[in-house]
């Protein structure tokens, strides 16, 4: 349960760790955006922690971040290759950054840093955390670049487009907004 | 019995504050608001006083519940100053939730976050106009035409600035909008369309020679700026076009008088040595000719600023030899 959690709070891989910024950053242009490229991240997460912790012992130490990396990109290519055929409205906004979860860092840290040393149980539940973390960091910062940049919220208008600014929905907006939150994450579990 | 006070020099004060540098900066910057008031009318007061009103609320706010701070920064009228340059930089018909936004942001974010004056690497007021010029790109370039004292506040009619013409000239080489220019004459007192206080140049020139008598600010980072942006404009004149005229409107339109002067001089935001301070006018001034003559938006003087307070603390190495050292 310890583990669980863990990815949540205490260790979130975008507010705690600042791990994987450039998803982060690039695809929060609203909400719906930040959640899905965080599921595909999960799914990418939890799937590569269980086979490589059940392959722990077949990797030599030497070549293990290769191995790794070959693991990670095979179900990547999964998620790439099933988005395209299921959800290519979402493929389509996402694009470039699928194939990228490939080289962030989240899923190789873990991969590394847990499930290269832990049972394939705890691997498993470490993956469903640390995703579910990044996926709710991600689908925060894209609900509050989506309200202030257009008075939207998973798409459901709060207030008229028109008193939206602009900025938040480009990249400077994505950093201060970033910022900001992590203020106030920090703020909260410093009490 | 008397006492003996030890205490380290300097023994003598100058009696300067930043409190009389702010006072005497926000002076400088009267006859350029009092014309613009001409101008724009109810507009210009109306806009001017959302934003000071506002910059210094926020700035109490920041200080008194978030940082809890004992001792309130208000009374040295740096926020003051910056909630009025923040309102010469937007145009007078604005809408007012819009300042309010802007001056929220140049006070929350551009100073208060850094740490309060003295920590903010980049000038407040301009990181609110930008903010709001990248949200709200509409509003923020609709410029009303002068109509004088008159002028009523959200239906003013709007215009193009002359800037948007030179951009035109400069990019295609077509001089048929040569005619829509305003007089060489009025730009210079400031008859023409643009934001609240950039529209008079002479009361620009006015107030920053005062500021540079005064020894408030030094005549480095204006003189460099307004050189090299003469120079890029005299080397790049479009053809058929007389190339002392061309220097002339690029130097008296848009916001390049008020960024010289008031904007980059800003003392958190500029170097400190004299050469420190000439590299980073000739920046400024080049990288807003650049984005004039071929970036997407008409004016750049915002954008250079910021781009050039990012280098800062790197001109900032420049310094000056010490006493005895020598040279390696």
């Amino acid at each position: 349960m310890k583990v669980l959690t863990n990815g949540i709070l205490k260790e979130n891989p975008t507010f705690v760790l600042v791990l994987g910024m450039c998803p982060t950053l690039a695809t929060t242009t609203s909400a719906i955006n930040g959640m899905s490229m965080g599921l595909a991240t999960m799914f990418v997460l939890i799937c590569s922690n269980v086979v490589i912790s059940l392959l722990k012992n077949l990797i030599p130490d030497k070549v293990r971040i290769p191995a790794f990396i070959v693991v990670i990109a095979t179900f990547v290519t999964l998620v790439q290759l099933l988005m395209q055929a299921y959800l290519p409205a979402i493929y389509d906004v996402l694009g470039l950054f699928i194939p990228l979860i490939v080289v962030n860092c989240i899923v190789l840290g873990r991969a590394e840093a847990f499930a290269a040393k832990n049972s394939v149980g705890l691997s498993a539940l470490d993956g469903i955390g640390m995703g579910l973390g990044f996926t709710l960091a991600l689908t925060l910062l894209g609900a509050v670049r989506e309200l202030l940049g257009t008075g939207a919220c998973f798409g459901f208008h709060l207030f008229p487009d028109n008193y939206g600014a602009l900025v938040f929905v480009l990249a400077p907006g994505a950093f201060i907004a970033l910022a900001y939150l992590m203020v106030i994450i920090n703020k909260i579990q410093n009490k | 019995m008397k006492q003996l006070i030890v205490a380290p020099a300097p023994h003598a004060h100058s009696g300067d504050s930043v409190r009389r540098n702010m006072l005497l900066v926000i002076l400088a910057l009267l006859p350029a608001y009092v014309v613009s008031v001409i101008e724009f009318g109810v507009g210009a007061l109306i806009t001017a006083a959302i934003s000071v009103c506002a910059c210094v609320l926020t700035e109490w706010c920041i200080s008194r519940f978030l940082l809890k701070e004992q001792r309130q920064t208000i009374g040295d009228l740096s926020a003051v100053l910056t909630g009025l340059l923040l309102a010469f930089n937007l145009p007078s018909s604005l809408d007012w939730w819009i300042v309010l936004i802007g001056a929220v942001v140049a006070i929350g974010v551009g100073k208060m976050t850094f740490g309060g004056l003295g920590q903010n690497p980049f000038n407040p007021a301009l990181v609110g106009r930008v903010f709001l010029l990248i949200s709200f790109p509409a509003q923020m370039t609709t410029w009303p035409t002068p109509q004088g004292f008159g002028t009523s506040y959200l239906d003013a009619e709007t215009g193009a600035t002359p800037l948007y013409y030179l951009k035109h000239m400069a990019k295609t080489g077509d001089l048929s909008v040569m005619d829509q220019l305003p007089a060489l004459k009025d730009a210079f007192l400031g008859a023409m369309g643009g934001s609240l206080g950039e529209v008079c140049a002479l009361a620009l020139i006015l107030g920053g020679l005062f500021l540079i008598c005064t020894r408030v600010i030094t005549w480095h980072i204006p003189v460099s700026i307004i050189a090299t942006v003469a120079l890029f404009a005299w080397i790049g004149t479009p053809e058929g076009m007389d190339s002392c005229q061309y220097v002339a409107y690029e130097l008296l339109t848009g916001g390049l008088m008020l960024g010289a002067f008031f904007m980059a001089t800003d003392y958190v935001t500029s170097p400190m040595s004299a050469w420190g301070k000439i590299i980073f006018g000739v920046g400024i001034g080049f990288i807003m000719m650049v984005i004039r003559t071929w970036g997407a938006y008409p004016e750049g003087m915002s954008f250079a600023i910021l781009i050039m307070n990012a280098c800062v603390p790197l001109l900032n190495k420049i310094r000056p030899q010490r006493f005895g050292e020598k040279k390696k």
